[in-house]
């Protein structure tokens, strides 16, 4: 039996052996490892603890450097641990570190290890398993080792003390009881006078405060002590860092310290140090003017160091301040723009952000022209960063800064044509928003859409596909602002769209329909017969919107009717365009494109006839037919020229639920029932099947019933286009139901109406006498429409909160003094029953404050909505999905630990204790 | 505190990794991998920072030192100064110069265990405890003799039992 083992122990070979087989790599690295890995199973094994450890050893090596896991050595890593050679448990500890985690099996049977060699008289082992208990410490060994650890937190050795300090922050974290034992320790050795010692201190309590100042306000004093004598850089930092966090909850402790930190700022000579002061500063005293002067001197001189670090950081430090004191950027503007072509790609990126922050509605022409300018010569990656800036900066608050719509619009076009540009998806959000939101822009809208359509170059760019794609859509949907529907009909039927995705083609031939219908419409009902005339007059009066609209299209039509007037051959000339462009997408494998090409035909076929006829032929002829033609190219014309408004992120909750249909519960069945039927295509049908119902019987009798309600006529076809036009909806078919209610942008009446019904906020800026690119009249800015954006829906974050509670509130109880101190061990033996009480009056309030925060989302939104209860619902029912989640988590949670209750529930109750101010003590007032 | 630190040479293989959260080794070599992935594409002469939201999550910071055939990295959150993490991976480096009289990227490779030893001693737990490499040194040289002396005792009865055997 002892054969092998001996054998394995003699030839074993060494990690040494191990790295250079892998070096000369005879059979490749992987085979060699496999091999090495199949002997380390064997030889692990051996009952030979040397040959274990160089086995354990070897392992580790593979698992650090090569990525293997070696969770199933974690049992041979305690037996290894339990040799009584250094060497052994040194390469056991490593090995632990290494691997061992939360839910390892054997985490538990470690803790009488640790405790011997937390106990052992050499300071190398002390430290070890002091580093181990650093990486692993979960709640039970924290609780378990707290004694051995408060003992050594007063040990005489001090490379044995700073590692005890430096381990009590693990230890906080995983179990707060153990504050009340080790805190008091801990702020003595604040008063340390070893640099070593204090280092460690002072990190520890930086770590503490960064996640939760207010408890260490206390400590101000002993803190302050160390500020003023400090000699080591690294302390003052450590220092320094816990006055960033602590100094903003109280003026006057800010009051004492910032003379110190200028003073500091101007004496020393350490970097690091320094930009820690300016940092200090720039973030927690920025309402101290003569620090921040101070400080900008300072990041100035790092601005202008060759250290492209120095730099680097300075432009950090001053993009910190650019939040409060603009004027600091503004001051070193040129450096900053410079800074803009440096080599280096932080730089850059950190200039670029201070750029974006100097830009204001005065100067964000000129500052998109430099930027633009930089793009173009700058490599792929700062491009887009670039693009990507200028487009959310302009976009910010519903284009707050622009004013000038027909100049950012030709800015987007301009943006989208340089080459590297790969921000295509927002450039077309932006040209479909600023569409609907901004009328008076849609002309110039409608131009630029134009150029970017007629440019057979761009569709090869593939990046590009997605604003073309916008181009197409606004080119259709404001077809009326067109100078030559004709041309933009070519370019959208022009060969080489062939090269664009599915999608976006669907798009092409939809606007192209869009289109179609307008050229007739101008054709055939306004500009021709004595019949169509009146026919349009009497179908005006019957819809008070189309009057606008009408209108404003006649406007714009006798504009355009002289740079290409539309007559019934070049209609001739288009229908047969049509019909070869689109023949072949007939056989389209894409669903989309097959589809709205065969309605766009079936279309042409309807009309065909009579387009034909009445360019040859007496009116009396053809009337009927022609007078049926006319109507449907009216009908068609009327759902087209619906405005269209901005559709608010939350339009499809305020869709009120009718009454007597349950919602939430059935849906629930449903998806058991179906399995894996998909669900959100029924959904639309149902929904979309009355509508269309109704589309259909307009269509084929031609008899609508007028007086049935011009609001059912509209919503059918507001339907029909809101389906035809999907993508640019809400992807559900329920948002149907609310469309009436968004008045078209900008509509002076509806505008007044809707004053008190708080859906739509209409925002005016004032008018800006800013000089314009055009210089003979300052134009006002063009009416934004804006919705309300009911707020994100709170999220609840208690899970995460209660943890750092339980431990401040530990911390808090220790230096407020409200509780007396009571070994742990008494307080970790408290009944169970009273355990489980407590347990459960936590998750009740728990249930409650999140109840609250629903209430509180939702009161807001029925203040502006008067009809919303359709999102309420969901909103609870998500909600309670939530909340037994986490109650459910909770359980779980709580039979795995049942006292990180208990210690959380107590750690709730001091909050509210202390008043704050009376802590801080006299010296500083 | 410290998140982690890497060594890595410019071909991109790991030399030494030391994450002070537990992760999966997955997720270490996906990170290790998103870290160079980054680094071999930076010139010279410029800054040392990275941009370690992307690979690390929010609140990291990455700071590296290039070095003949090596990267140095060191991963930190805001409780660290930039500048201070750099000299702490000169005083690294320089330790491992003396350890080693000269180092080079072999060094690393062929002495595993030592470099771990010099981190551990330098950052504990993700908090730097000493910053002096004259203190470090000591210490790693107490600890190998202590290593060497408990080896010592082993090597003389395995040896001996392995000749009787034969």
């Amino acid at each position: 039996m002892s054969g092998p083992s001996l054998m394995d122990s003699l030839f074993q070979r060494t990690l040494e052996d191990l790295i250079k087989g892998l070096r000369q790599q005879l059979i490749g690295e992987q085979a060699f490892i496999s091999k090495a890995l199949e002997e380390i199973r064997k030889e692990i094994k051996s009952t030979d603890l040397s040959t274990k450890s160089t086995a354990l050893l070897k392992l580790c090596y593979l698992s650090n450097l090569h990525f293997h896991d070696m969770s199933f050595a974690a049992f041979h890593a305690l037996e290894v641990l339990s040799s009584p050679r250094f060497s052994h448990k040194k390469i056991a500890y490593h090995a632990i570190s290494l691997s061992f985690h939360d839910s390892t099996p054997v985490l538990l049977l470690i803790t009488n290890h640790l405790r011997k060699d937390l106990t052992s008289t050499n300071e190398f082992e002390v430290s070890l398993s002091l580093q181990c208990l650093s990486r692993i410490a979960n709640v039970d060994l924290a609780r378990d080792l707290t004694p051995e650890v408060f003992t050594l937190l007063s040990s005489n050795k001090l490379y044995v003390r700073k590692r005890a300090v430096a381990v009590v922050l693990r230890v906080f974290e995983k179990y707060p009881d153990s504050v009340r034992v080790c805190f008091k320790r801990l702020v003595e050795n604040l008063e340390n006078y070893d640099p070593q010692i204090l280092s460690a201190v002072v990190g520890v309590f930086s770590e503490l405060a960064c996640k939760d100042p207010r408890s260490y306000l206390p400590l101000a004093p002993e803190f302050y002590k160390i500020l003023v004598d400090s000699k080591s850089n690294w302390i003052s930092i450590k220092v320094l860092k816990i006055f960033a966090k602590i100094a903003p909850l109280e003026p006057r402790l800010a009051n004492r310290v910032v003379e110190p930190i200028c003073d500091l700022m101007r004496k020393t000579g350490a970097k690091s140090l320094l930009f820690e002061c300016v940092r200090t500063v720039v973030t927690s005293f920025s309402e101290y003017e003569s620090a921040v002067r101070l400080a900008v001197e300072k990041i100035r001189e790092f601005l202008v160091d060759e250290d492209p670090n120095l730099k680097y950081l300075g432009l950090h430090a001053l993009s910190i301040v650019a939040s409060k004191h603009l004027w600091v950027v503004s001051e070193n503007k040129e450096v900053v723009i410079k800074s803009l072509s440096d080599p280096d790609p932080n730089i850059k990126i950190e200039s670029l952000r201070l750029v974006m922050a100097m830009v204001s509605e005065h100067n964000v022409a000129e500052i998109s022209k430099v930027l633009v300018n930089y793009a173009l010569k700058s490599d792929p990656l700062f491009c887009n960063e670039i693009l990507g800036s200028i487009l959310s900066t302009c976009s910010r608050n519903v284009y707050e800064i622009i004013v000038d719509f027909d100049w950012y619009v030709s800015l987007l076009s301009e943006m989208s044509r340089i080459p590297h540009c790969q921000m295509g998806e927002e450039i077309e959000n932006q040209f479909i928003d600023i569409g609907l939101r901004v009328k008076d822009v849609r002309p110039e809208l409608v131009r630029v859409a134009r150029d970017l359509l007629i440019d057979p170059a761009l569709l090869g760019n593939s990046f590009l596909h997605r604003v073309l794609s916008a181009a197409a859509w606004v080119s259709g949907e404001y077809v009326e602002f067109s100078r030559n529907p004709l041309e933009l009909m070519e370019a959208l039927l022009q060969p080489r769209t062939s090269l664009l995705p599915p999608s976006i083609m669907a798009i092409y031939i939809q606007s192209a329909f869009k289109l179609l219908v307008f050229c007739l419409h101008t054709c055939f009902v306004r500009g021709g017969s004595t019949a169509g005339v009146s026919a349009s007059a009497s179908y005006e009066s019957f819809d008070d919107l189309s009057i606008e609209n009408g209108a404003d299209s006649t406007v714009a039509h006798g504009q355009t009717c002289t740079s290409a007037p539309i007559t019934n051959e070049s209609i001739v000339n288009l229908l047969k365009l049509v019909e070869l462009a689109l023949s072949p997408l007939l056989g389209s494998h894409d669903v989309e494109v097959q589809e709205r090409a065969r309605n766009l035909l079936g279309f042409v076929d309807l009309i065909k006839l009579e387009a034909l006829n009445s360019s040859g032929q007496e009116e009396n002829e053809s009337e009927r037919k022609g007078v049926e033609a006319t109507k449907i190219i009216r009908l068609v014309h009327d759902a087209f020229s619906k405005e269209l408004g901005p559709v608010s992120l939350t339009a499809q909750g305020k869709v009120p639920v009718p009454d007597g249909l349950t919602l939430n519960e059935n849906l629930g069945d449903l998806e058991t029932i179906c399995g894996d039927i998909e669900l959100p295509s029924s959904n639309t049908f149902s929904f979309g099947y009355p509508s269309e119902e109704k589309d259909v019987l307009s269509f084929s009798n031609l008899q609508i019933k007028e007086d049935s309600g011009q609001s059912n006529e509209s919503t059918s076809l507001l339907a029909e286009h809101r389906k035809r036009h999907g993508l640019y909806y809400l992807p559900s078919g329920k948002s149907e139901v609310i469309s009436n209610d968004y008045p078209p942008a900008n509509d002076p009446a509806l505008q007044g109406d809707n004053n008190d019904n708080a859906s739509d906020l209409v925002k005016l800026t004032a008018e800006s006498l800013v000089p314009k690119r055009k210089p003979n009249h300052s134009k006002p800015r063009p009416v934004v429409v804006k919705l309300d954006e009911v707020d994100e829906k709170p999220v609840a974050v208690k899970q995460l909160e209660s943890r750092d509670d339980s431990l401040s509130g530990a911390v808090r109880d220790i230096l407020f003094g409200s509780e007396d101190i009571l070994p742990t061990s008494s307080r970790s033996n408290l009944p169970n029953s009273n355990r489980k009480g407590k347990k459960k009056q936590h998750m009740i309030t728990q249930v409650e404050s999140k109840e609250n925060v629903v209430d509180d989302g939702n009161s807001s939104s029925r203040r502006r909505k008067d009809h919303s209860h359709g999102k309420e619902r969901r909103h609870r029912k998500k909600n309670a999905e939530e909340r037994n989640e986490t109650d459910r988590k909770e359980k779980e949670s709580s039979s795995n630990h049942p006292r990180r209750h208990k210690s959380r529930q107590r750690a709730e109750e001091p909050l509210k204790v202390p008043p704050q101010t009376s802590v801080i003590p006299d010296f500083l007032l | 505190m410290i998140k982690a630190v890497m060594v890595m040479n410019t071909q991109g293989k790991s030399r030494l990794a030391k994450f002070y959260e537990y992760l999966s080794v997955e997720k270490q070599q996906e990170l290790i991998r998103g870290v160079f992935s980054v680094l071999c594409s930076r010139a010279e002469n410029v800054s040392n920072f990275i941009d370690a939201e992307s690979i690390f999550g929010l609140d990291s910071r990455l700071v590296y030192k290039h070095f003949a055939t090596l990267y140095f990295v060191f991963v930190f959150d805001s409780s660290e100064n930039e500048l201070a993490v750099l000299d702490l991976i000169q005083v690294f480096v320089e330790t491992l110069d003396k350890c080693f009289q000269n180092v080079c990227e072999l060094d690393i490779v062929f002495n595993y265990s030592k470099i771990h030893t010099i981190l551990d001693e330098m950052v504990f737990g993700g908090q730097v405890v000493e910053t002096s490499s004259s203190e470090i040194m000591k210490a790693v040289e107490e600890i190998s003799k202590l290593e060497a002396a408990s080896n010592a005792i082993s090597l003389i009865p395995k040896s001996a039992s392995g000749w009787r055997s034969r």
